[in-house]
């Protein structure tokens, strides 16, 4: 028989001889390693348990505490002891108690029979990838880690940044080139004996000694040492989360499991009874034949870390609230604010409706109520329209009306009557898209029908909010997609901006529009501008409006509107 | 935060501990099997006064996902559900008259039998009608979950309140002792909450929900706390400092992400608005033994006369976890 299994076990003793049975069964010696931190009752009950068994042995015990040397000695011990007591191994298989064989042992043997000279290892240079989690790449061979990284995280944190303060660097012995990679190889008895016999093994192992995590990096390094044939991969498939530690299988898994192809798998959960039943009692299942490939796996585990590191974008719940500036996307989708458009134009929602096809609301801050499109008064994700609930958290209801109508555009109206709260936020959005006619909230007063002093003061008072909320859309730091325009500037071509913000918004195929929204009829609208102006009230915002002529109208609907073609 | 902030909450901590020590004179033992606990064992705590139709299948659900051993703090129940838990082989309870106000609505007995009983142990602590969800619920058992906050050195697990509502009136259908609370009340509301961060503690404060949507319309600030931390890997020198809604040290309160990650978080389904919810608020509107001088009730009691269909035409009728997290109320996080 050819292959060997070297398995390192310090927990789910009971697990690991479940394992070891299944290889032995199969054909391939086994030489467990039980870490020293398991108590000698427990050890010998183990050793008694699996005594029947001659082709299962156990060697010296060494202290495996994560990152440090002890693995690489346990590894050592138990790889010259399977190597001597079983002379028939070529293949050295590195497992853990929590590795479990998915494919059957014979296929394993067959695949590294076909390939007899082949060492199985992941060995890279730390130069080239950027596997290591916590910025220890290079520096890991360089520097000296007396403390433990799990007990004194504080002292291992210091002696690092007081050696790169001070330029404290080891040498490498002359000869080797750091490489890493996954600690799980399975490796020849030509180049694992040429590692362990090597006349200069002391002094390569007094080196490797004070290296931070030697078991990714000793035989990694070593095996290229003397190799004739690396091929730079581990059998074992095992995934890793973004701290480094490894993603653990459970019952729910099997599936993915059994498409995988690999031919060990860790790690798995102690308690995954149905992972454990499938895969070491069904010996009927149909055997794959295929090259292991453990790429159908990557994508599930590689977006449990993109959720865990990035999150979804516009969600604020309960395990996740981003700092200002860390939301990965203020909110969940796109969508456009219009500012004094309602004013200016006649029954501008149902247009802006029609034309982009996008959810068009009224004044979601509007001062009595959230005009939610339809005159809804609870919209999706039963979020309602009271203002008191809306005002107590004006952002919160903005992210939360995106998040709940993720995958349809949003539009709304916004003015200086509205909860100016919001402003701001929506300012530093980069899905915002913000389109303002200033002074247009003068139209309302010059169509209403109230007493001139009472429209002074509300003019004067929009006028100081609009202009406040336009230099918060002013500011360097906005991210939103902002087009201001005074009311004068709109009204000479108002076809020209619409079509920019349709076109942007691009719901619909890139078609001109077909339909033009109807502007208000301004005659007078001038002379109202210069009687506020004659009262000592100033309006600047709409800009230069000439008293007479009045401005011109655009054409009426009858007629088609003029536009520019591209 | 400041040296000396940090000190005032150490000392806040073993004010809450004192107080729990001095409570425990109030609890008299019923039936205590704490000696049946094995080290490894995930305990569940609770109290509870006239739940006695909730509770066959309150613990039939916690036993299913893993709970090896319950704690009951039976606060002067009248229904016979003290004889019903203490017959219950997993169950130690202990009984007591006193107030349920002034032992700050519970919380001062379970610290005190957390920290005599809990120490090293998961302690996950929930109401009657509190349903523990986490991520894979379904497929893998609570011991799944522990084992991987252990492993990841997580101390504590966050789920949301997610209040569940019946269509139509509250009372129409009755439940009986037994059933799944989720056939009657299987709606929530799934995109209203709002969260900000409570600067004291560093945990979250979540609002919104059916109660603030229906009760709170004129006073939101008031609306009922929603963010809870049940599921706490226990150490004798923690405290709950309000329900489970945050504890000391403030540490175990960082639940969530701050750099646009997501954690992994559960969710409790919260099954109050059963038939059962009319009659008991009224007995707590004249006990007037809650949190805020019971106003979370006399809010509940003016809605409940007038109209107490919760029901909108955006409710989300529940399915599973899975649904949950699409929505965004909890998440996987980096568990896979």
């Amino acid at each position: 028989m050819s292959v060997g299994i070297v398995m390192l076990v310090h927990t789910a003793l009971d697990r690991a001889e479940e394992v070891a049975r299944h290889w032995t069964r199969g054909g391939c010696p086994v030489v467990i390693h039980v870490d020293k931190i398991v108590s000698n009752q427990t050890y010998e009950a183990f050793q008694n348990r699996l005594s029947d068994d001659p082709m299962v042995l156990f060697s010296k015990r060494h202290r495996c505490e994560w990152g440090t040397w002890g693995l690489v000695a346990a590894s050592q011990d138990a790889s010259e002891l399977l190597l001597e007591k079983f002379q028939e191994v070529r293949h050295v298989y590195l497992s853990s108690g929590s590795c479990l064989p998915l494919r059957p042992v014979e296929e394993l043997v067959d695949y590294l029979a076909q390939r007899p000279r082949t060492d199985f290892i992941e060995s890279a240079t730390t130069a080239d990838v950027p596997w290591t989690v916590g910025g220890l790449d290079q520096e890991r061979f360089t520097m000296r880690f007396p403390f433990s990284w799990r007990n004194n995280r504080y002292l291992f944190d210091k002696l690092v940044e007081i050696q790169r303060l001070i330029g404290y660097r080891r040498r490498i012995p002359h000869g080797l080139v750091p490489h890493m990679g996954s600690q799980w190889w399975c490796l020849t008895r030509q180049t694992l004996t040429a590692i362990l016999q090597d006349p200069e093994r002391a002094r390569f192992d007094q080196y490797f000694r004070h290296v931070w995590i030697p078991d990714e990096s000793y035989f990694q390094t070593l095996a290229r040492l003397y190799s004739t044939n690396i091929e730079s991969r581990s059998l074992t498939l095992s995934k890793f989360d973004f701290q480094g530690k490894p993603h653990i299988f459970y019952d729910d898994h099997l599936q993915l499991l059994r498409r995988s192809d690999c031919f060990v798998a860790r790690k798995i959960w102690p308690h995954a009874g149905r992972l454990y039943d499938a895969f070491l009692t069904d010996p009927n299942r149909a055997m794959s034949q295929q090259e292991p490939n453990p790429g159908k796996i990557d994508r599930i585990f590689a977006k449990a870390v993109d959720r865990r590191t990035r999150g979804r974008p516009g969600l604020f719940m309960q395990s996740r609230f981003p700092n200002h500036g860390w939301e990965n996307g203020v909110t969940a989708g796109r969508y456009s604010v219009f500012q004094g458009f309602t004013e200016l134009f006649h029954d501008f929602e149902n247009w802006l409706s029609r034309a982009t096809g996008a959810q068009v609301h009224g004044h979601l801050y509007g001062p009595d109520r959230a005009e939610f499109s339809g005159g809804q008064n609870v919209i999706n994700g039963a979020l309602s329209d009271n203002a008191n609930l809306r005002d107590a958290n004006p952002r919160a209801f903005l992210t939360n009306l995106l998040w709940n109508t993720r995958g349809e555009r949003q539009c709304f109206q916004y003015g200086p009557h509205d909860n100016p709260k919001i402003n701001w936020h929506m300012s530093r959005d980069p899905n915002a898209q913000i389109s303002v006619i200033s002074g247009a909230w003068a139209v309302p007063l010059f169509k209403s029908n109230k007493n001139f002093a009472e429209i002074r003061a509300e003019a004067a008072a929009l006028q100081k909010i609009e202009s406040k909320m336009l230099d918060e859309l002013r500011n360097p730091d906005v991210k939103a997609r902002v087009r201001i325009w005074t009311m004068a500037e709109f009204i000479e071509a108002p076809m020209e901006p619409l079509q920019v913000i349709i076109d942007e918004i691009g719901q619909k195929s890139l078609r001109r529009l077909a339909e033009a929204p109807r502007l208000e009829d301004l005659s007078g609208f001038g002379q109202f501008l210069q009687n506020l102006k004659n009262q000592g009230m100033h309006p600047y915002l709409m800009g230069d409006f000439p008293v007479d002529p009045a401005p011109r109208n655009l054409p009426g609907g009858h007629r088609k509107p003029y536009l520019i073609k591209k | 935060m400041g040296a000396w902030q940090s000190y005032r909450l150490r000392i806040q901590r073993k004010r809450w501990r004192i107080r729990a020590f001095r409570k425990r004179r109030e609890l008299r033992p019923v039936a205590n099997r704490t000696s049946d606990i094995a080290p490894s064992d995930i305990l569940l705590f609770s109290t509870q006064r006239n739940e006695g139709v909730r509770l066959p299948w309150f613990l039939k659900y916690y036993r299913d996902m893993g709970v090896n051993h319950f704690f009951f703090v039976d606060n002067d129940s009248t229904d016979g559900s003290l004889d019903y838990l203490a017959k219950q082989p997993d169950v130690s309870v202990w009984t007591t008259q006193a107030s349920y106000k002034r032992s700050r609505f519970g919380v001062d007995w379970l610290n005190w039998l957390a920290l005599k009983y809990a120490h090293d142990h998961w302690a996950l602590t929930v109401d009657p009608d509190e349903l523990f969800l986490y991520p894979f619920c379904d497929t893998r058992p609570l011991r799944a979950l522990t084992d991987w906050l252990d492993a990841s050195s997580i101390k504590s697990f966050s789920a949301m309140l997610l209040d569940m509502y019946p269509k139509g009136r509250i009372d129409a259908q009755p439940y009986r002792a037994g059933q799944d609370p989720m056939e009657i009340a299987s709606w929530f509301d799934s995109g209203n909450y709002t969260v900000q961060k409570n600067p004291q503690f560093g945990n979250l404060w979540i609002q919104g929900g059916p109660r603030a949507r229906m009760f709170f319309q004129d006073k939101p600030e008031l609306a009922p706390a929603l963010n809870k931390i049940p599921l706490v890997k226990w150490n004798r020198q923690y405290a709950y400092v309000s329900s489970t809604h945050n504890l000391l040290p403030r540490g175990l309160n960082q639940v969530y992400d701050e750099w646009g990650g997501e954690k992994a978080s559960g969710i409790l389904l919260h099954t109050k608005f059963l038939d059962t919810f009319a009659a008991k608020a009224e007995e707590e509107l004249k006990r007037n033994q809650h949190y805020g001088a019971s106003r979370e009730y006399i809010a509940y009691a003016e809605g409940v006369r007038d109209n107490p269909d919760l029901w909108c035409k955006w409710s989300e009728k529940y399915i599973n976890w899975r649904q949950l997290e699409i929505l965004g109320l909890m998440s996987k996080g980096n568990w896979a």
